[in-house]
């Protein structure tokens, strides 16, 4: 069925799908969250075979794939291990806006590092080995986002 | 004639429940590994390759594969995603199937779960329908079925009544299962009273909505015996995905479970199921399908089905018992439901079944099916097969 | 590993935005011009796996939309979610299992049709991650500047793999962005997230490719020029990007590690003739050629910048322009394949390389190429 489509303009329908989500945290990310609103801290997982801690925290540690059982309070206070500054508006980003600087932090004490944005510094300034310390909302709520940002120590 | 033979040595269910808050999906997908694991008699490191699925838009996590690895022990393991939708199950069996079969893994995990709480359900299945075609006058998987219930009473006289009636076979077989969401029995009367969802169907004549996990492991025919003694070995399997409009479909006569099921047959010398196969599990997310989709499957001539179901024939210390472990009605966790019709037919098998053991189990199927009239089918035996 | 072949592939153009075609218009070109390809009809394909994402295709049960066109009707079939190459790997499975002697394999997107970033966003951990706004480029970027300060890697050296794909990409005619480009034209193109600039990136594209595999006995029945698969294997590193090095790729070292193992390839660096790799950004090339053994760790660029990848060197890469040439996510990995075959069977015009008797192809899934899949392919059995 061939057909001249040079003189026809392609209809589009534009749509959008509305599936909103809530995703169950769980008790161990729970507990991760009650940490930061009651005591400043970030709660990490400790195995108790291969002795690695994780940030964030994991109940099953996935190499050993043993329930790991300690918890360990870690001040935040870390290094950047890598980062990147947005310049372009992505969609992504949400209401955030260029520039957003990504970094993935390692906590001192924990042996993985965490997704977060840094702030309260100017672009040029970030680099690899970045002594960094969260600052947490005045009134958190459970979320990812009671820490605002990571800034230099 | 198969490169290696597959059986399945070990299987693992969470609890299933409406919602579960005290995990995350990573979690709960390792409730159901470690289980697995523990009936295998095995370790994560003893799994050579991993295949998992779920309903995308349920969790509306992209990549799941790779998301999954701190539950499902993918870190630094082969680990493989398919999705088809309600069948995602089955189709994962099938899977763990030839990924086994194929002699490049001995011993595969394969995982099927869902978090339905986390998301309006009829709002992401609704995204399955053709934008431009069908999802704007079709909504949901209950309308379907609606119409094919619709369709079958028209030609065949049934009445919700008799739909019912499978309705009630299932919860009462759901009682015997710890696994099982909804654990109460309910009568013919509850059932008609209950809201009507979508003409013909009632509320209690539907599955419910279900956060659970379930994992199953395959192995070799070099290894299986020496994980677990007596096996369910998979003597084949066979599907058909045929829907792609609403109009395509035969309603009233599931093509995809006929054409499915005389493949299967044909392939694995099965020439009388009625008399073959010891226990179904079927995937049946709405009592009418009891009746109408045993026929398509060559259990009973057309228009026999609700006969039959009357007759005690599938209940429990019938001749064919169907769904002794409550089936879709009781429990329905999408991306899992097909994968735990796998593992309770192989728990029927293995013998393990306990309070809801068929005795003398020598021969079942497990089905899948998917909210577009797609069909899955396997057959399991105790002995091995020699094709 | 018994003989598989590849007895046919269908690729349509990668395009912007397929304005005149759905999903199974796409599906449908590719199919038929596989089944010409190989000299078959459908009646000769035996199975069919779908690759597709739920995401990108704003529908759940994706492939619903292609089932139909790719043949699926009477057939036994199934869905793999992920990169072409995991769906051509399962395809290949069913065949090994010994209960298909055909499997036609299938991949298709449409970037057009939706918003990346915020499907890619999808791909991050939505308790801990995802509402902080990451996505593939702002998580690639950071992979970036960890692979390039790890090994002293410049953006001078990283730009000269956009500067070859691109140009590559004048002798394809699939390829969506052929262009004459200096490594300034990459260093003043805009910047997007250090150090990723809008020319170190693919672009957002349509594409739908689709392969056909068969055993040994039906190639031979049904094929003149196949080409077999020596290896295949695919592995996962972990999950949160700060569990893992991410200037070190190791999982696609060990798939790559595997894939060898079965084809017999004991050195890489110099049994492969040629490479179809994953550039989804240009540090990309110099990272997964490193990941697959075919340079030292860090070394990739020293060796493009000497001529080794280029078309003529002594192991071209990406000859056919690549990803940053036209990026159709999960059909991707099925052009890498299909691109490969054409140099095998000495097809591929221009940028042929000759004699070319082992290929690499390799694909990926998830963010910063968490799990990677490789193929190796031979012109011989």
């Amino acid at each position: 069925m061939e057909q001249d489509l040079s003189k026809v303009t392609p209809l589009v329908y534009e749509s959008r799908i509305g599936v909103p989500y809530n995703w169950w945290a769980g008790q161990t990310a729970s507990h991760f969250f009650e940490t930061i609103a009651h005591d400043r801290k970030l709660a990490a997982t400790k195995c108790g075979q291969c002795g690695k801690v994780f940030v964030p925290p994991r109940k099953t540690c996935p190499e050993c794939f043993v329930d790991a059982t300690e918890w360990i309070n870690l001040s935040g206070t870390g290094t950047v291990v890598t980062f990147t500054v947005v310049s372009r508006k992505l969609a992504a980003l949400g209401s955030r806006n260029p520039p957003v600087i990504f970094a993935l932090i390692k906590p001192d004490g924990a042996d993985t590092a965490m997704l977060h944005i840094l702030g309260n510094i100017a672009p040029e300034k970030v680099h690899t080995g970045l002594a960094v310390k969260p600052v947490f909302v005045e009134n958190p709520k459970g979320h990812i986002t009671d820490i605002s940002h990571f800034e230099p120590v | 004639m198969a490169k290696k033979r597959v059986a399945v040595v070990g299987t693992g269910q969470t609890m299933h429940k409406s919602h579960r808050p005290d995990v995350n999906g990573q979690e709960l997908i390792n409730e159901a590994v470690k289980t697995a694991l523990a009936d295998a008699g095995l370790t994560i490191n003893d799994i050579d390759a991993i295949v998992i699925g779920n309903m995308d838009h349920f969790e509306g996590i992209n990549y799941v594969d790779c998301w999954s690895v701190d539950g499902s022990g993918g870190w630094m393991r082969p680990i493989i995603k398919l999705t088809t939708g309600g069948t995602t199950g089955s189709t994962l069996a099938i899977g763990g199937y030839h990924m086994v079969a194929s002699g490049m893994f001995e011993k595969v995990l394969v995982i099927g779960w869902e978090k339905n709480s986390e998301s309006d359900t009829t709002g992401a299945i609704t995204t399955a329908f053709d934008p431009i075609w069908d999802r704007l006058v079709f909504a949901g998987a209950i309308a379907g079925l609606a119409a094919e219930g619709m369709a079958y009473m028209t030609e065949f006289g049934i009445t919700d009544k008799d739909a019912a009636r499978v309705s009630v076979r299932d919860r009462k077989h759901a009682c015997n299962n710890p696994h099982a969401q909804l654990r109460k029995e309910v009568t013919l009367e509850e059932v008609l009273a209950s809201p009507m969802l979508s003409d013909p169907i009632h509320l209690l004549d539907v599955c419910p909505r279900t956060d659970g996990a379930c994992a199953v492991i395959m192995a070799s025919e070099d290894v299986a015996q020496k994980i677990c003694p007596t096996p369910a070995w998979i003597w084949g399997t066979a599907n058909r995905h045929t829907y792609t409009y609403v109009g395509d479909l035969n309603l009233g006569e599931i093509d995809s479970m006929k054409y499915a099921a005389a493949e299967l047959w044909r392939k694995t010398g099965i020439t009388e199921p009625r008399k073959q196969i010891d226990v179904i599990e079927l995937y049946q997310p709405y009592s009418f399908a009891g009746i109408i989709w045993i026929e398509a499957m060559g259990i009973i001539p057309r228009g026999k089905g609700a006969e039959y179901i009357w007759s005690g024939a599938t209940d429990m210390g019938g001749e064919l018992p169907i769904n002794p472990s409550g089936g879709v009605i009781a429990c329905n966790p999408i991306g899992a439901t097909g994968l735990i019709r796998c593992a309770e037919a192989c728990t029927q098998i293995m013998g393990k079944g306990g309070a809801r053991q068929v005795p003398g189990v020598k021969m079942a199927v497990s089905t899948g099916f998917g909210g577009c009239f797609w069909t899955d089918i396997l057959l399991y035996g105790k002995e091995k097969p020699n094709f | 590993m018994e003989n598989i072949a590849i007895i046919g592939i269908g690729m349509i153009p990668i395009k912007a935005n397929y304005k005149t075609h759905n999903f199974a218009d796409m599906a449908w070109e590719t199919v038929n011009a596989a089944l010409k390809d190989a000299g078959i009809t459908i009646k000769d394909v035996e199975n069919v796996i779908t690759t597709s994402n739920d995401f990108w295709d704003g529908r759940t049960i994706s492939c619903m939309a292609v089932g139909d066109a790719s043949g699926v009707r009477e057939k036994n079939c199934s869905c793999v979610e992920g990169d072409g190459t995991f769906g051509a790997f399962y395809g290949m499975a069913r065949i090994l299992s010994g209960s298909y002697g055909t499997t036609l394999v299938t991949g298709h997107t449409k970037g057009s049709e939706s918003i990346s970033s915020l499907i890619t966003n999808a791909a991050f951990d939505p308790i801990y991650e995802r509402a902080l706004g990451p996505d593939m480029i702002s998580g690639c970027a950071m992979q970036a500047r960890a692979y390039m300060e790890r090994h002293g890697i410049s953006s001078r050296q990283t730009a000269l793999v956009s500067v070859k794909n691109h140009g590559n990409a004048k002798h394809n005619p699939y390829a969506q962005l052929p262009l004459d480009i200096s490594v300034d034209d990459v260093l003043n193109s805009e910047m997007i997230a250090d150090p990723l600039r809008k020319l170190d990136c693919s672009p957002v594209s349509d594409g739908c490719c689709a392969i056909i595999l068969a055993n040994e006995e039906k190639a031979k029945k049904l094929c003149q020029k196949p080409v077999w698969v020596k290896g295949a294997a695919f592995t996962s590193d972990a999950y949160f990007l700060g569990d893992r090095d991410l200037a070190d790729p190791r999982s696609l070292a060990a798939a790559a590690k595997k894939a060898y193992a079965m084809a017999g390839i004991t050195d890489p660096a110099r049994q492969v003739d040629i490479a179809e790799v994953y550039d989804a950004f240009s540090y990309q090339e110099l990272m997964w050629l490193e990941g697959l053994g075919i340079c030292e760790p860090g070394k990739a660029a020293h060796q493009l910048e000497k001529g080794r990848f280029n078309v003529g060197g002594g192991l071209p890469v990406n000859a056919s322009g690549g990803l940053l040439s036209g990026h159709p996510v999960i059909a991707a990995g099925l052009y890498r394949i299909a691109e490969c075959v054409r140099q095998l069977r000495g097809e591929a015009g221009a940028v042929q390389k000759d004699g070319a008797k082992i290929a690499v192809a390799q694909g990926l899934n998830g963010v910063a190429g968490q799990s990677h899949c490789v193929w190796v392919l031979g012109a011989d059995k």
